[in-house]
């Protein structure tokens, strides 16, 4: 057993680190007000070599570990939880599903380019009448020939329309329920395919989220992921690991919110003395800042888990559900330490309390991760 | 009974720019002067020591600024400043003259050529000090390896700041001679020239072991960014974080004063102030006339950049600010509210007059 | 064209605070950097090296083992070897025996250019680099700003002073000192950071520079200057302070100033 992360993940902490605090920064709330996709930050990403952190080299990644992926995330939603889910959907969900189950031919195409960073990915499972219940997919593929012919609509899609790679389910055969799902690689000129509305957000605003719309979208056979009705295993174990990537967003909101308040309540004088100086204060803070080492605990032992192989799927249920509810309670707190400041966006805690909602909501809702806990614990 | 008795004086380089003495070798003969002036005991005198082509006839500008003596190396070689010929003679400088202690400004120049002397005699040397004094009765170490220093030997107490002025350290160099040290500019007085003064003028002629310069300046432009020099400044207004809304009220104030706007590490950092600006350990020292601290909570970092003012007034909203502790008058009070009024008191005056 | 950099671990001063009962500094928790002015020194001979495939950008320092750490960062920035001399008996040295250390390890190593950076933030002496360059009996330019020109027999650089700026030829070998505003530094890839540990930082003791360094040149023993106190400044004076109204807080300091004639006409 042992808590202190390697000589090499500390060096890729210190990276992350920089490119956070001095980058992506300074750019968070404009993002935000402006409801923009932070390219910017894409590229600063791309040359670091952030994109493909866990992906082999051989396949245009870094070669390093999954915690250290799970690191850039947090470090990055510590200023900035958008360019975090950015990372996360691009690396734990658009392009996990090609490492995990490709065909060198489709790694060779696919996973190269994503992970080196040249093009972004993303998943598009939930629709109007499928979010959590994923078998009530109604986009169909039938095969026509040597394609396949896609038809219906994804929402709620994070990197829609800034991604180049996109995983797509669909019904292959409606009467085998979830054994009828299958994945498709899909690109984004491809004839027929379209982004729909963009959807106006309370947090995260700067996260492309759209539809996706396929209209007799023609896929070649050859992108078929995982084989026909494997779909449904495909996409419960890419959330599997997105969970953790989500978990890590919300535990570096949480820690962005602390670190700002820390500041806050040392400079902020009330009745003559740093706030800092009362125990309503401290006490605060000392809650808090347990609730955070927690979830980092959860977080860091679910990464840990999937990189070793193990099962992870419980373990990664466990962080983003107690990470999620740790970034909102601590948003929440922080604000309530700073009182009408924190209320304003002249200081980022507004923001962090916004952001922090979504981690409740997507990648499985915290109602989802608790039937995934109790059902591994009630077996 | 003197440990080095071969070795005695306090010695200043004076470093010149197109012959003319710059203002911080004055600031050191004079602070040696007082040194020298308080141990009359030691017989010690105060030595300027001037390099450069032509400079001969500003060695009765140093004895009217305190000197006893003045070291004069003429030599087209030092016309302008260079590490290697500069180092050259004074190592024979003091291989000949055996000063006991040897003080430079910490110029650029300065923190160039003591660096370079100090190793080449293997004397100890200590940087960017901001006080010296000569010790009396002083015992280093402790147990065995106790040690008491015969107060002949005037061993030199040179205090500078460390780790960014939080702490403040005092080097001794009790095995080797000189005592070296390189000293802030504008942290002593100059004297006012004494022209009836009397003094001793040495000329002494190195001998160059290279002849053909290694560094050759080719061109000399002025600053890039040139800014303010707020070291020269008689008036400044300093803000504080607690005056960031202010600064348009405090560079008012400052210009109706004939100076201009400095300001604390905090105040750079949060953007609303450049970074010449900064006054403190790792900012710039002044002296100003006036120093008008706004919204300034008087941290040890900027304090020891200022202190030296000779009037401060402080206006800042809480009333248990360590900046009222070094501050002549304190006032309570928010610089919002304060200065618009100061402004419209000050411009009253001036149409009075 | 071999340039070593010189480097040095330092705390984050911007993070440091000093127990005032004690008067010491509180460490615990302050994080390492490589010292400003030497990243910056760092970053100018990786940027040498982008122009020139016969650069060899290589890294001293001398420090606790822990600086291991900072010199694999230097590492996965960009350069190609890193040395840590570490040793307890080189421990308390001043700038004297520190040069005399680091002249004997990069006798050792071999160089055409050395980079050191101007000062570090938790010395501010400024003393090493051109120390290091007289015991080598090279020629040094400090407080440099922009490197111009790397040739074989000389390099071209931009030194910066009070109030100007020269453009200076130096003979090489030399020693140039930098400033930490010359340039950004990059930052690191991932890709690299994940080599870099193919390529661990070589480990010096004294004992790899002993014939050439007497024990008596080294470490505190080898050092003239000395720690006589420390101690943490107590700001009092006479002070008088007010809480009046801003009207006559107004009026009180303009009668002030009027009264030491700083208000002129």
């Amino acid at each position: 057993m042992d808590f202190n992360l390697t000589e090499q993940q500390k060096l890729m902490q210190k990276l992350f680190r920089e490119v956070a605090q001095h980058e992506v920064k300074d750019n968070a709330a404009d993002v935000d007000e402006r409801e923009r996709f932070p390219k910017e930050n894409v590229e600063i990403m791309r040359q670091a070599k952030m994109l493909g952190i866990p992906y082999p080299r051989e396949y245009g990644g870094a070669g390093a570990d999954y915690l250290s992926y799970i690191l850039a995330v947090e470090e990055l939603s510590k200023t900035c939880a958008t360019t975090g889910v950015v990372l996360s959907a691009h690396t734990s969900l658009g392009t996990w599903p090609i490492a995990q189950y490709g065909t060198p031919e489709q790694k060779e195409k696919y996973l190269r380019p994503l992970a080196s960073g040249e093009k972004l990915g993303a998943f598009g499972l939930t629709e109007p009448n499928a979010g959590t219940d994923a078998a009530g997919q109604q986009t169909t593929a039938v095969l026509d020939g040597d394609e396949y012919v896609l038809n219906g609509t994804k929402i709620f899609i994070t990197n829609a329309g800034e991604a180049d790679i996109y995983i797509i389910f669909a019904m292959t055969d409606k009467s085998k329920g979830n054994k009828g799902i299958s994945a498709f690689i899909v690109e984004k000129d491809t004839p027929g395919f379209t982004i729909g509305q963009h959807e106006k957000k309370l947090g995260i605003r700067g996260s492309a989220t759209s539809e996706l719309i396929f209209n007799n979208v023609r896929i070649p056979k050859e992108n078929l992921l995982g084989g026909e009705g494997k779909g449904f295993k495909v996409a419960m174990s890419t959330l599997d690991g997105g969970r953790i990537g989500i978990a890590a967003q919300a535990l570096g909101i949480a820690e962005g919110a602390l670190e700002e308040t820390i500041k806050y309540v040392k400079e902020r004088k009330q009745f003559g003395r740093p706030i800092a100086k009362f125990q309503n204060t401290q006490f605060q803070i000392a809650n808090m800042q347990t609730a955070i080492d927690a979830a980092k605990m959860l977080v860091y032992r679910a990464a840990m888990a999937k990189e070793q192989g193990q099962p992870y799927s419980v373990l990664a249920a466990e962080a983003k559900l107690f990470a999620a509810e740790t970034a909102m309670d601590v948003t929440t707190k922080c604000i309530q330490l700073m009182g009408g400041y924190g209320y304003t966006r002249d200081l980022p805690v507004e923001r962090m309390f916004r952001d922090a909602k979504i981690t409740e909501i997507y990648e499985g809702t915290s109602e989802v991760q608790r039937m995934v806990i109790s059902g591994a614990a009630l077996r | 009974m003197a440990t080095f008795p071969d070795y005695k004086d306090i010695y200043v380089f004076v470093e010149q720019k197109d012959s003319q003495p710059a203002e911080v070798g004055y600031e050191l003969i004079n602070k040696a002067r007082e040194l020298v002036d308080a141990s009359p005991e030691l017989g010690y005198k105060v030595v300027g020591v001037l390099l450069g082509e032509n400079v001969k006839d500003k060695a009765a500008d140093v004895i009217a600024h305190g000197a006893d003596k003045v070291i004069v190396v003429d030599d087209p070689k030092l016309k302008d400043y260079s590490t290697q010929f500069y180092t050259d003679a004074l190592t024979q400088v003091i291989d000949e003259f055996k000063p006991s202690s040897l003080l430079t400004g910490a110029t650029v120049l300065g923190r160039d050529l003591a660096p370079r002397v100090a190793a080449r005699i293997n004397a100890g040397l200590t940087a960017d000090a901001t006080g010296i004094e000569i010790g009396k009765d002083v015992t280093l170490g402790g147990g065995a390896a106790k040690r008491e220093i015969p107060n002949d030997d005037a061993l030199l107490l040179v205090t500078r700041p460390t780790f960014g002025g939080n702490l403040f350290g005092t080097i001794v160099c009790p095995n080797t001679r000189p005592q070296m040290a390189t000293i802030r500019p504008k942290v002593f007085d100059m004297a006012k020239p004494d022209a009836s003064r009397e003094g001793e003028v040495v000329e002494f002629a190195p001998k160059w072991a290279e002849t053909e310069p290694v560094v050759v300046v080719e061109d000399v432009e002025p600053k890039k960014v040139a800014g303010v020099d707020i070291t020269k400044c008689d008036v400044l207004v300093g803000v504080g974080r607690g005056a960031e809304g202010s600064l348009a009220l405090a560079e008012e104030l400052a210009a109706l004063l004939g100076g201009e706007v400095a300001g604390t590490r905090a105040a750079v950092e949060d953007g609303f102030l450049p970074k010449e600006r900064q006054v403190g350990q790792t900012g710039k020292t002044v002296r100003p006339n006036l120093y008008i601290a706004c919204g300034i909570s008087g941290a040890v970092q900027h304090v020891a950049g200022m202190e030296k003012s000779d009037y401060i007034i402080a206006i800042n909203r809480d009333p248990e600010a360590e900046i009222f502790k070094i501050a002549n008058q304190g006032y309570v009070g928010t610089c919002e509210q304060v200065l618009p009024l100061l402004i419209e008191d000050i411009k009253k005056i001036k149409e009075a007059k | 064209m071999k340039i070593v950099v010189l480097a040095k671990q330092v705390p984050d001063s911007t993070e440091i605070t000093v127990d005032k009962k004690t008067g010491t500094l509180v460490r615990d928790g302050v994080p390492s950097i490589i010292n400003p002015d030497d990243l910056a020194g760092l970053e100018a001979a990786l940027a040498l090296k982008d122009k020139a495939d016969d650069v060899v950008v290589e890294v001293l320092s001398m420090g606790p083992p822990q600086a291991a750490g900072m010199l694999q960062e230097a590492i996965a920035r960009g350069a190609d070897k890193a040395y840590l001399l570490t040793d307890r008996r080189l421990g308390g040295a001043d700038t004297c025996a520190t040069s005399r250390t680091l002249a004997a390890a990069l006798n050792k190593i071999g160089y055409d250019l050395i980079i050191a950076g101007r000062q570090a933030i938790d010395g501010d002496t400024a003393q090493v680099g051109p120390q290091t360059a007289e015991r080598l009996g090279i020629p040094q330019v400090t407080y440099v700003d922009e490197i111009l020109e790397v040739a074989p027999d000389h390099a071209r650089v931009r030194k910066s002073l009070e109030d100007e700026e020269q453009v200076v030829s130096v003979k090489l070998p030399a020693v140039i000192t930098t400033l930490s505003g010359m340039n950004n530094p990059r930052y690191m890839n991932c890709n690299d950071i994940v080599d870099s540990f193919n390529n661990p930082v070589v480990i010096m003791t004294y004992d790899d520079l002993a014939e050439d360094l007497p024990m008596e040149e080294i470490g505190l023993a080898g050092s003239p200057t000395q720690v006589f106190r420390t101690f943490t400044k107590d700001v009092t004076a006479a002070t008088e302070t007010f809480n009046l109204s801003a009207e006559e807080t107004a009026q009180k300091i303009a009668d002030t100033l009027n009264e030491k004639q700083l208000i002129k006409k």
